[in-house]
């Protein structure tokens, strides 16, 4: 795939990759192979027909294979990005015995950007039949917004609750321009609402109105897809200096509240010039690109274990090391000290091997006994994970958690302790990337009309 | 879409507005704040509830960057594009006895509610303002209408007595008078005089933080404090804190964040 080159693209937030041209894409729908027990899309957690599409490209039906796409998958602007395809349809396809799977998301990517660029765009399907029957969403993240289209299709009356100013949740706060335009999750939630899917931003629930409001307003269904939105800390010293930042507070100044564009808009950042970002998820990554971007000079990941155990995606880690970012592996960051205004000036770590295999059946990593040493840094980013967002749970005690405070749910129907309330995404354990939240969201889809089906 | 009812200034450099926001109107409740946003520029801001009608938020703010002064040019007829909330624990406003409500400076109009609502569950409250001077004393009239025994001073004397806060409430505790409650809302620096005073003493203060926040939600953690051994959020677990536990060094560190980002920002724009 063409890209931005390294030097060029940290020098701006534009869109890294450029996506396929009409040429490329017709070559790659060529080699398909249209098997009849299609690998990859048993392997899709929305189940898109994928040969389906890719024959429709194939034969440049451009218009028809964003219609079989869309059948299933509501984003596929956002997916055709940020998927994991290599875990998933692209891990499955059997041209992988060649070392040559099909580049099925930069196809889906193709067909929505060529349905996005080529407006109006195909018209929106009527529901078969207009139920008068209204649903709650809670948060209009990738699970949120997935479950909400469903139901609008069926004919169900939505309505998503969210509370930041815009919808789309961690696609609009938490990946950033460079890898998500957000001129392409705007579009794909305009494309819900043309489906007939209410957005109410500015709306807490937990705060604004509680749940049994929302049931009582009418409401004879709730799908919570609240999200991972508290970040977790390391408990060190020193993590309360200036300029220690939770990658959720990093990327929500710069991709929500566009503070990469400061003065022009009014939202700071503060970035030094030698920043390290503990973890090694894509979060990580993320936040490492970001500082990067803002003008920092030295970027360092500092990750306890291997590049083997990163959680983040190769393609995303090779981007990181392209733009000049330093991997400093088996390293633990133990404290952070600052300078007499509260600033961070330096951190304190320890080196690391690896061990016998923990519980996730990666090796644990252990601290070599006297290796400490002192990074010379003015900026440190904490992305070692986030746990679910407290508000609509601490106000809804009723709803049964796990110890990880993550909504308990039958992962047959997403349905929760409480009779008609379901729940999907980062709320709920395992839907840990945007592709999962939405096949939950789906799920959820057909559980609640099934459910109110039978309540009739 | 919110419609500003009216936005007047009431002292130098504050200034008092009046917002439609029947949704966050219904459920707040004194001690609770919420977030506004201008425009599609603006930053989210946090701010406290200062009176709360039908269908309509008070909001008292002080001008210390772009958005507070860009605020300040919207006329009422106009609207803010975003308001969110109520956010935060509201006051647990018991009857417990003698509270003594402490404000200063721009946590005067904080204070208000806070005290209305200690006053309304039968306590008896004492309050006690303070500002640098006359011109920036706000809310005095609407505090002196809750009935209350009140004290005002200003750091140069030119209203009230001369002096701080902290010295009225010295003089209340040495002379004997039993205090069940403190709440204090102001300046970092007036919270932790107050702490500093009351603790020797052993009276329950309770401080009402005003830090910086981005969603207001628990999901940033920009508003992270040292409270205890423990690090909180201000947004979600309070904001509202025992006195005598906060980290004030840090809080105070924290509100130095990003003076170079909005002094760059006022000076391009010529504020």
């Amino acid at each position: 795939m063409n890209k931005q080159s390294p030097t060029e693209r940290i020098k701006n937030f534009k869109e890294v990759a450029f996506g396929l041209s009409e040429e490329e894409a017709l070559k790659e729908a060529s080699r398909c192979l249209f098997c009849k027990k299609a690998k990859c899309s048993m392997n899709c957690p929305v189940e898109i027909d994928i040969p389906a599409f890719i024959n429709a490209l194939k034969k440049k039906e451009f218009d028809r294979a964003i219609k079989v796409i869309k059948e299933k998958n509501n984003l596929p602007g956002v997916c055709g990005r940020v998927c994991p395809q290599e875990n998933q349809c692209e891990g499955a396809c059997v041209l992988n015995a060649k070392k040559a799977p099909i580049n099925i998301g930069g196809l889906e990517r193709f067909a929505a950007d060529y349905e996005l660029k080529s407006k109006p765009s195909a018209p929106s399907p009527k529901p078969l039949t207009a139920k008068q029957i209204k649903i709650a969403i809670i948060g209009s993240g990738p699970a949120g917004l997935t479950c909400a289209g469903d139901l609008a299709r069926m004919g169900y009356q939505v309505t998503v609750f969210e509370a930041l100013h815009i919808a789309g949740g961690v696609l609009m706060y938490g990946i950033p321009e460079f890898r998500l335009p957000k001129e392409i999750v705007k579009k794909e939630v305009e494309y819900l609402a043309s489906l007939g899917v209410k957005i109410k931003t500015n709306f807490i629930v937990g705060k604004t109105s509680l749940l049994k409001d929302i049931f009582e307003q009418g409401y004879k269904a709730v799908f919570a897809g609240t999200g991972a939105g508290l970040p977790s800390f390391m408990n060190i010293p020193g993590e309360n200096l200036n300029r220690v930042y939770s990658s959720n507070e990093l990327l929500t100044r710069v991709n929500l509240m566009k503070a990469y564009l400061f003065p022009e808009y009014d939202t700071p950042i503060n970035v030094g010039k030698k920043v390290a970002v503990i973890g090694g998820g894509n979060t990580a990554m993320d936040s490492a690109r970001v500082s990067l971007r803002l003008g920092a000079e030295k970027v360092y990941i500092v990750y306890r274990r291997t590049e083997n155990e990163m959680p983040a995606r190769k393609e995303e880690r090779e981007n990181a090391k392209e733009e000049g970012i330093e991997f400093h592996i088996l390293t633990l960051p133990k404290k952070i000290s600052g300078d007499d205004k509260g600033f961070v000036n330096s951190m304190e770590c320890i080196k690391m091997e690896l061990g016998e295999p923990d519980d996730s059946g990666r090796r644990r990593p252990v601290a070599i006994k006297g290796s400490e040493f002192t990074m010379d840094v003015d900026t440190v980013i904490i992305a070692v994970g986030q746990s679910p967002n407290p508000v609509f749970l601490k106000a809804t005690p009723e709803l049964k958690l796990d110890k990880w405070d993550k909504i308990i749910i039958d992962p047959a129907t997403q349905a929760t302790n409480i009779k008609g309330v379901y729940a999907g995404g980062d709320a709920t354990e395992g839907d840990d990337t945007v592709i999962a939240a939405m096949g939950a969201g789906k799920r959820a889809a057909k559980a609640m009309h099934k459910y109110l089906e039978n309540e009739k | 879409m919110f419609k500003i009812y009216s936005n007047e200034k009431i002292a130098d450099g504050i200034f008092k507005m009046i917002l439609e926001a029947p949704l966050v109107s219904a459920r707040a409740r004194a001690g609770q704040f919420m977030m506004i946003r201008i425009d599609e520029q603006g930053e989210r801001i946090p701010l406290t509830i200062a009176d709360i009608s039908d269908k309509t938020i008070t909001i008292v703010y002080q001008v210390a960057g772009v958005t507070t002064h860009r605020l300040t040019e919207k006329k009422s007829g106009e609207y803010v594009s975003d308001v969110v909330g109520p956010l935060g624990h509201a006051t647990d406003t018991d009857k417990i006895g003698t509270v003594c409500c402490v404000g200063g400076g721009v946590g005067i109009a904080e204070l208000y509610p806070v005290a209305k609502a200690y006053k309304n569950a039968g306590n008896n409250v004492i309050i006690i303002i303070g500002a640098r001077n006359k011109e920036l004393l706000i809310f005095k009239k609407e505090l002196e209408f809750l009935g209350a025994e009140m004290f005002v001073v200003t750091d140069d004397g030119s209203f009230g007595e001369k002096g701080f806060v902290t010295n009225v409430l010295k003089k209340l505790i040495d002379t004997g008078r039993i205090i069940n409650l403190v709440y204090a809302v102001g300046p970092g620096v007036m919270m932790e005089a107050v702490s500093n005073l009351t603790k020797p003493y052993g009276v329950k203060t309770l401080v009402s933080l005003n830090t910086v926040l981005v969603d207001g939600t628990g999901m940033c953690g920009s508003c992270r404090i040292q409270v205890g051994t423990e690090t909180k959020f201000a947004c979600v677990d309070g904001p509202e804190f025992d006195g005598h536990l906060v980290n004030y060094k840090e809080l105070k560190a924290r509100q130095s964040l990003f003076k170079e980002q909005e002094n760059h920002a006022c000076k391009i724009r010529g504020i």
